[in-house]
């Protein structure tokens, strides 16, 4: 049995990533230039880490699904990036960014890796600003900041609604000049389809160019896995329509341990479902709940007509609202985190109190907000926000409070990963959304940013040298050798099965039906009765899948559909696994909320003495039951105490 | 709501593309463009898989899905790339194909759909085209030459608030290719001006702004784009609104850079 070893170090909390940098091994310039890393994603953590590391010297390759690495999903991220400055002398500091961190996970996050993400948060606002990002500013030409979920402080850096795109564009930028120097050669439009390991060690990918349908063969010294999260395993989500969990998966087969899988983060703020032929759910960012105050009728028979469509939000006078938020959580109230904000909404709308023909929605209103800052200041805030929700539902929240619904958004599981970022493969990094270290149950707003460029410019560069350190005398990768080979025969034989299949019912619908089966048994409430049936369905359905689907088109040619395919056999798995999880986890912890265990006033009621670790999953075999591996999650520095946003 | 699609088919970047008409029906208002092309990919695999249920109206020389670019579909990555009723992202005005809505469009209509139509574009399937040149273009001198670490503290340089403002406008550039794709002469003028007045615009893009607009602007023509004549058809089809005036300063920058030599 492979043991977890976390590899955290000794001492003080602010001393260990200072006291680790001085203890771990660096590779001298002559060397770096002999070594290849190969880079699987080009979102936040892996433009970063591409180009940090070809800046050091490395020869990396780097991989992405789309036409061009700008178009990675962190470019959708809205609302911002967290940072310890202090630049608004609210009393903020690293540790307190820590522990709102360690607090808002609900104490399911490894201490030490979110100490050192705090830690380094203040350089990464310094990099994209040398980099020309066009953070806002005041008047005084200095940044400005605005506040998250979960903290009482003003610390989140944004670029007006799209701060994911202009960081994003600064790490694109740092790549392309790295590709301009020679440093990194970039692969887009290639998918990873498995990891090549020789004498247990990662060593290369096998991956399908999606241009011609061709299989290739890459080598490399190490691979640094950035491929982002599994969370349209629930087919509807806030995720791009290509995000996928098969590059982490393919090294979870080969023996790389998933942590905690059934951490998925549900999204407050999103727009309602309309109907079934909608592809996916569009988010509305978090820095919303600012200035917009979240609300449902107190009155079930003024519910009962907006579902009928017979009044609209604005005609229900001020006394007949419940702004339940701001009633349950005093403290927070609309700012409280996003787990805690969503069960409040379901609870709501279970109720009854729904606000649209679904029964789904609660208001968003920001009326308050017009009345207190004036039109103009508030549309200079969040304006894109409002044309974009006015252009999908046509109605205009100047007019009408908005209309949102939790949705599937993140994904806080992942490889599961040491203090080096390494896999329990050797050889194999995991950053950012791909990895599990950093936001335990539940993350913070503003917080996926501020890991993904943590990870990729100031700690994977740093560690990787370690293990490189002892390798600079092999020689490149061989990819004639017969583990490539065999990987190679593996991919093409699991093309050829699912092309072969020729059934009579489409990818989409099989990735549907699974959709169905998540949200309902696997979403925002979980028993162990649900769990159960769910993994019974998804077993069912992926064995279904394996006999009666239709993959339209050839191989060796560009074929989207191949590349779903691909995708949603892996997310029939990945499914699975997360109710694995979710079934062994009897407590409730941030966004993992077990019906059996809460409150009398419904909130999580977590189970410290029976469930403070990280579930790493080890792969056994197509069919198989994973083996569950614990890795106890001890708290030095931070005090664990029930999460309370109410005073 | 019913439509008649007349879409473009073409095998690969060598095979000749021709158009394919279909007809998708009841289609609610609130569906997407992309949405309503994922529902006649639905029916054109569902034709393949059982001929006699399905009938989506194709009996012609490719049947199958078509293929064609998206991925976040809310208007960000610029993935989404198409031509429909003659226009880049169609006939809304700032916004990307995937923010369309089929309320924009009359019950019963025909609607033509093509992919970015640009020699600087080569299409490699359907509506699916070759937009790597613009990543050439970026490397090209598209950053600011600063490596990971070693950098000021972030308000070490105050930026003036309308400064940063405007360098962000032109910052919102999603990389989708309209602008070239629209303009006759095949120009990539917008794109580049976005990025090099973007990073002109503040303290820390100015100090190699010359050396940029020079880089950026001779990759582009090396790469088969073609020059601006100042038509601002780019402008108009933009869906991030970004305007020729960023173009104005990419001249300036490329005059300023002349003289040095």
């Amino acid at each position: 049995m492979t043991e977890l070893i976390s590899k955290v170090p000794e001492g003080p909390l602010e001393l260990k990533w200072s006291k680790h940098k001085a203890d771990i091994k660096v590779v001298s310039p002559a060397n770096k230039r002999k070594m290849e890393i190969i880079v699987i994603g080009t979102g936040l953590g892996g433009a970063s880490a591409a180009a940090s590391l070809g800046e050091l010297g490395y020869n990396v390759k780097v991989f992405c699904i789309s036409d061009s690495p700008r178009r990675a999903h962190s470019i959708a991220a809205q609302g911002g990036i967290n940072a310890a400055k202090n630049y608004q002398n609210d009393n903020d500091s690293v540790y307190r960014l820590f522990y709102d961190t360690i607090k808002g996970g609900d104490y399911r996050s490894r201490e030490a890796n979110v100490y050192r993400l705090a830690e380094v948060s203040n350089n990464i606002i310094d990099q994209c600003v040398a980099q020309g990002v066009p953070f806002a500013r005041d008047y005084g030409g200095l940044l400005d900041n605005r506040s998250f979920g979960g903290a009482q402080v003003s610390r989140t850096f944004y670029a007006r609604g799209q701060t994911g795109q202009q960081l994003l564009l600064g790490a694109y930028a740092a790549l392309n000049r790295a590709v301009a120097n020679g440093k990194v050669k970039s692969y887009p439009r290639h998918e990873m389809l498995d990891l090549v390991i020789i004498n247990g060690e990662a060593k290369g990918i096998i991956a399908r160019n999606l241009t011609n349908g061709k299989i290739e063969r890459f080598g490399a010294h190490a691979v640094v896995l950035a491929s982002g999260g599994y969370g349209n395993t629930y087919f509807l989500s806030t995720n791009a329509m290509n995000s996928n969990g098969s590059a982490a998966w393919q090294c979870y087969k080969k023996g790389a341990f998933f942590a905690n899988p059934c951490f998925a983060q549900i999204h407050p703020t999103c727009i309602p479902i309309h109907g079934d032929q909608q592809s996916k759910l569009t988010l509305m960012s978090e820095s919303l709940r600012n200035d917009g105050r979240i609300w449902v009728p107190k009155k079930l028979e003024d519910a009962k007509k907006l579902q009928e469509g017979k009044i609209k939000g604005s005609q229900i006078p001020e006394e007949d609202r419940d702004y339940y938020l701001e009633r349950r959580y005093p403290a927070f109230g609309n700012l409280v985190p996003r787990d805690v904000a969503s069960r409040a909404a379901k609870e709501r709308c279970d109720a009854g109190y729904g606000v649209n023909n679904t029964g789904k929605a609660v208001f968003l209103d920001f009326q308050d907000a017009f009345k207190r800052l004036g039109r103009e200041v508030v549309d200079a805030r969040y304006g894109n926000l409002f044309d974009m929700y006015k252009e999908i539902t046509d109605v205009d929240p100047h007019d009408e409070p908005m209309m949102i619904y939790p949705a599937i958004h993140y994904t806080m599981g992942g490889l599961w990963v040491d203090y080096n970022l390494m896999t329990t493969i050797p050889g194999l990094y995991a950053i950012g959304e791909a990895n599990f270290s950093d936001h335990g149950g539940n993350r913070l707003g503003a917080s996926a940013l501020m890991q993904g460029l943590a990870d990729g410019y100031f700690i994977l560069p740093y560690t990787i040298g370690d293990y490189l350190a002892s390798k600079f005398k092999e020689p490149k990768t061989d990819t004639n050798a017969p583990e490539f080979e065999a990987a190679e025969k593996a991919v093409q034989a699991k093309i050829d099965k699912l092309m072969n299949i020729k059934g009579k019912k489409t990818v989409d619908a099989f990735h549907k039906e699974l959709g169905h089966i998540m949200w309902e048994y696997v979403g925002m409430a979980r028993n162990e009765a649900g769990l159960k049936k769910a993994i019974e369905l998804i077993q069912a359905l992926k064995k279904e899948f394996w006999e009666n689907v239709y993959v339209a088109g050839e191989t060796g040619v560009f074929n989207q559909e191949l590349e779903k395919a691909l995708r949603v056999a892996d997310f029939l798995e990945i499914g699975e696994l997360m109710a694995r999880d979710a079934l062994d986890r009897n407590e409730s912890c941030g966004g993992h909320f077990r019906e059996e265990m809460q409150t009398e006033e419904g909130e999580t009621k977590r189970d410290d003495e029976n469930y403070m670790y990280v579930a790493a999953w080890e792969y056994k075999g197509d069919n198989v039951k994973p083996e569950l591996h614990k890795e106890p999650l001890k708290f030095e520095f931070a005090h664990v105490a029930t999460r309370n946003y109410k005073d | 709501m019913n439509f008649t699609l007349k879409v473009w088919r073409q095998r690969d970047a060598k095979s000749k593309g021709h158009f394919e008409t279909y007809q998708v029906k009841d289609i609610s208002e609130g569906t997407s463009f992309l949405e309503m092309m994922d529902i006649l990919n639905e029916q054109l695999i569902g034709e393949k898989i059982d001929p006699v249920s399905f009938d989506a109206g194709c009996h012609g020389k490719q049947s199958g899905p078509v293929s064609f670019d998206h991925d976040c579909r809310e208007g960000i990555c610029g993935a989404c790339s198409l031509y429909i009723n003659g226009r880049a992202h169609g006939p809304e005005s700032g916004v990307t194909t995937c923010q369309l809505y089929m309320r924009k469009f009359k019950d019963g209509s025909t609607i033509t759909i093509e992919p970015w139509r640009s020699r600087g574009f080569p299409v490699i399937k359907d509506l699916v085209v070759d937009r790597g040149a613009y990543d050439k273009i970026l490397q090209a001198g598209g950053f600011i030459s600063v490596n990971t670490g070693g950098v000021p503290d972030a308000n070490a340089i105050p930026i003036p608030k309308k400064d940063a403002d405007e360098s962000m406008d032109a910052a919102a550039c999603v990389g989708c290719g309209a602008c070239a794709a629209t303009c006759k002469n095949g120009s990539a003028m917008l794109f580049v001006a976005a990025r090099v007045s973007s990073l002109a615009l503040l303290p820390q893009g100015k100090v190699e702004g010359a050396r940029r607009a020079k880089a950026m602007v001779a990759k582009m023509d090396e790469l088969g784009f073609g020059a601006c004549t100042n038509t601002r058809a780019c402008e108009m089809e933009c869906p991030k609104h970004i305007t020729v005036s960023h173009i104005a300063r990419l001249n300036r920058e490329f005059l300023k850079a002349k003289f040095k030599d």
